[in-house]
Order: C-alpha cells, then structure tokens, then sequence
C-alpha cells in the first residue's frame, strides 16, 4: 500500500475538499476517496488532516454539514458546498493556477532571464 | 444522500451534542475504510487494525473536532440568541406604535422616577459620597472649640465659642505631631470692610482674611500668578490679593494680564487703604463659599496679618491637613492632651480650647446627612411605586393580549421565550424613560445649582455626572426587569387551552390575575401613604418653624452694608455718632420708611460672644458667663421690630463720657438677675467700668428658629467703637425694594465713597436660615403629590379594567333590575375597599416609619394626628375620585349592547 505521497502546501487541501463537493454533497471517507481518484492516486488525504479541515471550513462558513444516510443506510455527515465556499474557491483556483504557471515557468526554463533594463 | 426517516432523527432529542457528532463521523470513516479493505481481501480483524493504523491518532483529531464543535455551537447559539433579541426589538416597537397611549404614560411615568432618583442621587453624590474638591481631602480636619463646655452653653456661645486665638494657632501649629500643617481663615469676614474703590465705582467686596498657608494646605494651587508670599502676611508687608475665578470673570473680564496689575481697596477700620497687588486668581473649582459658607460668594482673599489679630479675641476657624497615615482619631487624641497641656503653660488664655475635629467633610455634610437620607428613601419609594404602577400597566396590557401568548405558545413558543419577549418590552420602555428620565434631572439640577436662596453646602457644584448617568441606567435597567417579570410570569403560565378558550369573564385565571392587580395598588397606595405621611410631618414641621415667634419683625424691612468712619478714640466716636445719626435722619426722612437704625451685626447672621456678669452676684468660676453682643444705634430696636419690654431704648445723648449703658434680652435678665427687675442694674460687659441696664427686650432667635434664645446684649454704637462693620436698616411701609436706589444716594450724598450695594430683605435672613428645610418640605412634598397621582392612576388602572371584564355581568345584572346608581355605588365600593386596606397598611407602616424621621422635625409629634388625619383623606379623595370615571362608565352601560356583544 506504500505509495509516494505528495505533501500538500497548507491552503491546498482547502480547495481541494471545496472542489470535490462541486457536485454535490459528501461525507469525510468519500471526499478521500475522490481526491485520490481524481487525481489518479497521487494525492492521499491523510485522516488526521482532513478532519480538523473540514470541520475548519464548516466553521468558517464555506461548507455547511447534515446528517444524512449513506449508500451503505448508515447515518454519515455529510458537507455540501455553501456560496461563500464557491465564491472563495473560485478566486483560490485561480491564486492556485497563477501560481502553479509561474512555478513550472520557473523550473521550465533553459535559459537565464534577459537583463532588466531600467 | 438520502433524508433520514423519521424514527432515526431521535438521538439528538435532548439537543446538540457536538462530542458525540465527531466520535460518529470518525467511526463511520474507520468503518468505511475497514469494508474497503475486507472488500480487498483482508480479513475483518485485520482490516479494522489497519484502518485505525492508517487513521493515525485517532484521539487527538476527536479532540480537536469537539473543540471545534462547542466553538461552533456557542457562536451558533449567540448567532440564535441575538437574532432573536432583534425580532423582540422589532415587535415591541411595533405593538408599541399600536399603543402610543400606553407607551407614552410608561416612558414618562419611568422618566420621572428615573430623572427624580438621577437628580436626588447628583445631590447625594456631591454633599455625601463625592471626596471634597481637594487632593486628598480625606487628610484635611476641621477644628470645633469649646469641647469642654456643655451643649447649652456651647449654642450660646456662637462663633465665638467655636473659633480660636492668633495665640492657639500658633500654639497647636508648633506642638502637634499628627499634621502636615494647620491653617486658619478669618470668621468675622465683616471685621474689616472691604471696598473697591478704584476702578469702577466703589463697590463692597466680600473678602475673605486667610492665613498664609491656606492655600498649599488645602491643596488649592491659583490659575494664574502665585500663592501669598511670606512679606505679604506680616504687619507692614506689601498689600496683595488673590482673586476668586468668579470674581476675576465677572469684574476683569477673565484679563489673563491681571497678575502684577493692582486696584484701590480701603477698609475700615483702616487697615488697607490704597493700591493692592494682585498676585493671584483661585481656580474655578475652589469654591470657598461652597464649603465653609454656604450661599456665600467671595470675591476675593487677603493674607489674615497674624500680628494685626494677635490682640483680638477668638476669631479663627482651623482647617489642619494630617500627616499622611494619621487618622482624624489618632489627631483628636492627640489634641484632647495638647490642648489642656497648652492652656497651663498660657494662663492668659480663655479656656482650654479643648476641640472636636472632625474631617472637614463631615463637618460640611455631616448635618446634611439625615435630610438627604430621607429624600434619598423618598425618591426610592416613589421608584417602587413607579414599577408597581408599570408592572400594573403591563399586567392590563397583557391581559388583554393573552390570546396572542396562548396561541404563541400553543405554536411551540416556550414559556422562556416569551417571557423574555415581555423583558424586552419592558427594558425597551424603561431604556426610553431613563432617556427622557435624564433630561428630567439635568432640568432639575441645572435649577437647583443656580437656586442662590438655598444655602446648602456645596450646592452650588453639583452636576450630572457619569456616576448620576450609570445610577439612572442601572435603576432603569433594574426597574424594567422589576415590573416586567413579575408580569411576565403570570402571563406566560396562564393555562392555554383555557386561554383560548376564555370567552367570557370571570373565569379562574382571570379572578387570579385581578387579585394579583389588587395587591399591586394596594401597595401603591401603602407606598404613597409613607410619603404623604412624610411630607406632611415635614410640612407641619416647617409652618411651626415659620410660626416661630422669631423676636422682630422681617416683612417690610431692609439692610443695606454701609460705611463707618474710623474711631479709635472718644473724640472721633462723637463724630462717627453724628455721622451716623445723620444718616439715619436723612434715610428716614424719605417718604415711605417708617424708622431707620444701624447695627453691627444682624440675628440668624453670624455673631460674636463677649461675657456678661451682673455686679454683686456670686458667680461660680465655671458658670457660663457669656453673652452674643450686638452693637446698635438708636432707633435700630424700632426698625427691627424687636419689642422693648421693660426701660428705654438708646438715646444719642448717650454719649462715650456718660455711663455706659446696655440693653439685655430675657434670657439674659434670667441668667443674670433672676426673680429681679434688671434695670438700672450694674453688668460687667464691655470693659473695666460696670454698664448700667437700661432695657430689656423679647428673646430675639440670633442663631436659628429651631434653638431657644441664649443672653443677648445690645450695645451703644455711640459708646463703644468695637464694631463689626455697619448694616443699615430701613424699615417702611411699602415693599423696601423700591426704595433701594433712593437710600444709596442718600448714603452718598452724606459719604461720596459709600460702596453699591444691594439692599437685602430681613426676609431672606429668615430663608437663609430655614433654607434646608424648605428644600426638605418642597422636594419630599412634590414627591408625595407624584406618588398620590401615580397610586391614583394605578387605582383608574385596575378599577377601569375590572369594569370592563365585567361588562356582561353588569348587563345581566342591569337587565335584571339593577339601577345605574346601584352599579356605580358598588363600583365605587369597591374602589374604596381598596383604598381602604391600602391605606390601613400605609398607616401601620408611617407609625413605624415617622420614627425615623423624628429628629427631622420641630414641634411636631411623628405621630402628629393632623398629618395622618390629612394623608387618610385626601388617598381616599383621590382614590375615589379615580374610581369614579370607571363607575360612571359602568353605570352608562346599555344592558343589550353589553348581553349582545359577546
């Protein structure tokens, strides 16, 4: 089961657990599961970070949590998206983005930069 | 995700529980994990291991998640809490905007009792919690002579009795361990008259004389320029003054450049005479007359020269500043040995001196202390009756709406809901008339600091303050949960389903609820009894003090300060007689006044004791043989109205070579001559040759209407020059306040230099005097007046009510034969028997409560039947007529209109 584990930069799980609600309401082992699905078992939520994140996003308004029944008729809670954690998640993505282009711009590069000029 | 059916949602019927949510949802992420890994191909026991394994540790993350969650719970339920407070807010002010009646009789029925306490509280604050306006005032002691001497002999001695020598200042300033320093000002303020005479036309000042370290002990540093050097106050030294801070506004137009400048002052007797340095002005907050003379404005302070008083008798009031951790005990220990111990050394002295010191506070409020109690319990009492009557309001209100709550709760509103709901209300209603109840009391003591006629110390410094605006909150605030609860609680554990039901009157609750109600104006009417009690035992109290015979008469007479040329031996004193004399001929000669005279010093105004002792009587050593002296000219018995029982009055021809002559009062005939007839009897009073008694007049009340005569003597002006200044009166048969521009320019026409100033009724001699009680009598009766009209409205209140609930059964009974007045008297009956019961508790308790103020009151029993007779009446006038408008109401009622409408 010893898989390479990417760590996750602080602030990235965050939008990782806003985007897997997108479609729609989960609970915490499913929301695991799709990320490391989604991203082809590269990413592996540990248990003891998720958690205290989602319990961190549901207090801070952008999930919000019901009680609800799961494919196995277990009673799970389950977190669904609000539009304060849309709103933010957007804006994150694109943080994320902007930053993850000018990372790979950084380490693509074959040649210095040209000189500055004043 | 799929709803949960309606048999699993019951775990949580107790509430949220944020500890058990996480532990759920981490099993069932463990569990998850543990099918997965069975579905995988683990075994079960294995896969759980590894599960928990892979979860990590699993009790700090629990731990985490229920610190959260109560986190989240908390601010979920202040979120809850507030949100709810807003919609209460919002529907008070809409029931409220239904119902502008009531809300406007409750914000003003609370504003009044708020403002009320808020300004009697500003009143109490100032004169008895609130330090004196100095640093740490609680060091400064003030010294009352004349311990050794028995209460009687003390009265009698005055001022004189109480003040002290150069020579013991200076004594107990060298030899007490206990203060930092001791201080002195000068009590007789009229010994030298003080007059501006440049620039502006001449004018009397009041000056006060201090000793040089008065200022630095009291801690009183001036605003501009510098405190009395040590030059200034020895004989002979430079001339300075310092300025009061009203004076310097009113007179120097606030000149920050007056420092340096100087001004032409004369005394007389001539100590000063010419330009005066001005070396300081006293901060706005030193207010002299606010604390050592009440109703006194000083306008400015000269250096007492020690080594001009030295020769003089007791004339100094002692202030002293303890040294830092002595108490005022430890100091009055120390001078009931320093005192006795000093007098061996100095045998010359009076007496001992032996002295009560008390902290100057006490000495300034300690009087007040009673008074201001007793209105303070007033207000008090008039608070309860204003939450009665409003819980009383509320109660009719709510009653009235008890559908709405019976339907609220059947809804699923809990009781706790609206109960709160109805605090809401109540504070909303009380937070409005704390508003209102504010501007009331700045009115109130905007009025009474700038009230010059009442001379209570410190009177003139009060203000609303930040404690006097958190004491109108707080009783608000308390007031609104007082009479909102009580309400509040009945209402909302009405039974609902007979609530709702309740069609017609007369069921169980609403018997209950008017039972409830009766108690309340029951109470109210208990309450106001106290008051009215109260206020008319102080009322009684003041009309016998005015009726107090006081020995002259004040109406139509005047005084007015006028010059006296200097005397210092019997060739001048001649002249100054004439002088005098043509004076009051010429002032008499005016149309209108009846008889003129002049005096030194005025009775109910301040005085001096000098001895007197009849000449061939044993006198025992310690036996009291002093005498309040008052110097007069002839005529002034006449002006004064005071009544000559036996003998003449003085005569010009009276003159320094004759014998010297002396009229006596009663109390001093008693004394001195007891069983005999005083006159042409010999005294030794004013000097080594015996004085012959050649009248004797009625007791004159010198010191207050409230304490018997002491032995007065009265002096020729014409013999003796020892004067206290000269105050001229006029008396006349119109009002003396129109003659006041004709009697100055006659004083001028005789003396160009004859300072303005204003010609003062006898009659505010006698206000000034009774002026805390009059105070007492007006506050205590507006709050007894009040108090009756709110025990009236809550008695309208509650009869109206009942009438209404009763309009069916008044129908049928109407219906059945019962004439209107029949209905009308029963109503009124049952007013009564309200009022009745009411007023037999209020009784029981005045009895009890009069004792209290007992000490307060003058020739009055506390259980003086016309007040008690009176109060009784006019409730039950008041009741009665308050149950009247509902009665005719009642009897107005048409027997089908009220069987039809329900």
């Amino acid at each position: 089961m010893e898989k390479t584990r990417l760590e996750l930069f602080r602030g990235t799980l965050d939008i990782l657990i806003l985007k897997s609600l997108i479609w729609g309401p989960l609970h915490g082992y499913a929301i695991t599961s799709l990320i490391r699905r989604q991203s082809g078992d590269a990413l592996l939520v540990e248990e003891g970070t998720l958690y205290p994140a989602l319990w961190r996003l549901e207090s801070k308004g952008f999930m919000e949590a019901e009680w609800g029944l799961s494919e196995n008729n277990r009673k799970a809670k389950y977190y669904s998206l609000t539009s304060a954690g849309r709103r933010y998640l957007r804006a994150e993505s694109k943080t994320w983005e902007a930053y993850a282009q000018a990372v790979a711009k950084v380490l693509g590069a074959t040649q210095p930069p040209a000189e500055e000029t004043p | 995700m799929k709803k949960i059916p309606m048999w699993r949602r019951h775990d949580r019927i107790l509430g949220p529980d944020p500890k058990a949510d996480v532990k759920a949802e981490l099993r069932f992420h463990i569990d998850c994990k543990t099918e997965d890994l069975i579905a995988r191909g683990w075994l079960p026991e294995a896969a759980r291991t590894e599960a928990e394994r892979q979860f990590g540790n699993l009790l700090a993350v629990e731990q985490a998640g229920e610190r959260l969650g109560e986190h989240m719970e908390r601010r979920r339920r202040v979120h809850e809490y507030y949100a709810e407070s807003v919609q209460d807010a919002r529907y008070t002010l809409r029931t409220l905007r239904n119902n502008p009646t009531f809300a406007t009789i409750a914000i003003l029925v609370l504003a009044f009792g708020a403002g009320l306490n808020a300004a009697v509280f500003s009143v109490v604050n100032t004169m008895l919690l609130r330090p004196l306006p100095f640093p740490q005032s609680h060091q400064l002691v003030w010294f009352t002579g004349g311990k050794s001497f028995d209460a009687k002999v003390r009265a009698a001695g005055g001022l004189s009795a109480e003040t002290y020598t150069v020579d013991v200042l200076r004594e107990f300033q060298r030899s007490n361990r206990s203060f930092q320093d001791v201080t002195a000002f000068q009590t007789f303020y009229n010994s030298l008259q003080y007059k501006l005479t440049s620039p502006g036309e001449p004018r009397q000042l009041d000056a006060v004389e201090v000793a040089g370290n008065f200022f630095p002990t009291l801690g009183v540093t001036p605003v501009l320029g510098r405190n009395f050097t040590n030059e200034e106050t020895l004989k002979g030294g430079r001339p300075a003054a310092m300025l009061s801070y009203y004076f310097w506004k009113t007179q120097f137009g606030a000149d920050p450049n007056i420092v340096g400048k100087t001004i032409d002052i004369s005394t007389s007797p001539a100590a000063v005479n010419g330009p005066v340095t001005i070396v300081g002005v006293l901060p706005a907050s030193f207010d002299f007359g606010a604390v050592f003379a009440p109703g006194k404005k000083v306008d400015l302070f000269v250096p007492a020269v020690m080594d001009f008083w030295k020769t003089w008798g007791n004339t100094l009031a002692v202030v002293g500043r303890l040294k830092p951790g002595v108490t005022a005990a430890q100091a009055q220990d120390e001078a009931d040995l320093l005192f006795p111990e000093l007098k061996l050394q100095h045998k010359d002295w009076f007496y001992d001196y032996a002295s009560d010191l008390t902290t100057l506070k006490d000495h300034v409020a300690g009087k007040l202390q009673r008074s201001l109690l007793v209105l303070w319990s007033a207000v008090g009492l008039i608070l309860l009756i204003v939450s009665v009557n409003l819980s009383n309001l509320q109660l009719s209100r709510a009653a009235a709406r008890s559908k709405e709550f019976a339907m609220r709760r059947a809804l699923g509103a809990s009781r706790g809901r609206i109960v709160r709901q109805l605090l809401t209300e109540s504070l909303i209603l009380s937070l409005s008339g704390a508003v209102v109840g504010f501007a009331i009391a700045w009115a109130i003591v905007y009025y009474l600091a700038h009230q010059n006629s009442i001379a209570l110390p410190l009177l003139t410094t009060i203000h609303l303050d930040v404690a006097a605006l958190s004491w109108t909150l707080v009783i608000a605030i308390a007031v609104g949960i007082l009479f909102g609860l009580a309400p509040a609680l009945r209402i909302s554990g009405a039974n609902i389903q007979e609530v709702i039901k309740d069609n017609a009157a007369g069921l169980a609750a609403g018997r209950s609820h008017e039972r409830f109600r009766s108690a309340l104006v029951i109470s109210e009417l208990a309450l106001a009894c106290l008051l009215m009690v109260g206020a008319g035992l102080l009322l009684r109290s003041f009309l016998r003090v005015l009726d107090v015979d006081l020995g002259f008469d004040p109406s139509h007479a005047a005084a007015m300060q006028t010059d006296l040329p200097p005397a210092t031996n019997n060739d001048q004193l001649v002249q100054r007689a004439n002088f005098l004399k043509s004076e009051i001929d010429r002032v008499a000669a005016l149309p209108g006044v009846q008889s003129v005279g002049i005096a030194d010093m005025l009775p109910l105004d301040r005085n001096r004791e000098w001895g007197l002792q009849s000449v061939g009587r044993y006198h025992a050593k310690d036996a009291d043989g002093g005498a309040l002296v008052y110097l007069a000219t002839p005529g002034y018995l006449e002006a004064m109205g005071m009544r000559l029982v036996a003998g003449r009055d003085f005569a010009w021809s009276d003159s320094p070579e004759k014998q010297p002559v002396l009229i006596i009062n009663q109390a001093a005939a008693r004394r001195e001559w007891p069983g005999e007839d005083p006159i042409g009897k010999l005294a030794y009073a004013t000097g080594k040759i015996p004085d012959r008694i050649i009248g004797i007049i009625d007791d004159v009340h010198e010191s207050s209407l409230e304490q018997n005569s002491s032995p007065e003597i009265y002096v020729p002006m014409t013999q003796n020059n020892d004067v206290e200044g000269a105050t001229l009166i006029v008396r006349s048969r119109i009002d003396p306040a129109g003659l006041a521009g004709s009697v100055l320019a006659t004083l001028r026409s005789l003396n160009p230099s004859q300072p303005a100033t204003a010609l003062r009724p006898l009659r505010s001699l006698v206000d000034h005097s009774v002026s805390l009680r009059r105070f007492l009598v007006l506050l205590v009766s507006i709050f007894a007046t009040l108090g009756a009209l709110l025990a009236a409205l809550g008695i309208y209140g509650v009869i109206s009510y009942s009438v209404t609930q009763k309009t069916q059964e008044i129908g049928v009974r109407m219906a059945l034969g019962a004439s209107a007045r029949r209905v009308q008297r029963d109503v009124l009956a049952k007013t009564l028997r309200l009022a009745m019961v009411g007023i037999a508790l209020g009784t029981v308790g005045s009895l009890g409560a009069a004792r209290l103020i007992a000490s307060l009151l003058f020739a009055t029993s506390p259980w003086d039947p016309i007040a008690f007779a009176a109060m009784a009446t006019s409730l039950t006038a008041i009741a009665l007529l308050s149950g009247y408008f509902p009665a005719r109401r009642a009897s107005k009622i048409q027997p089908m209109d009220a069987l039809r409408s329900n």
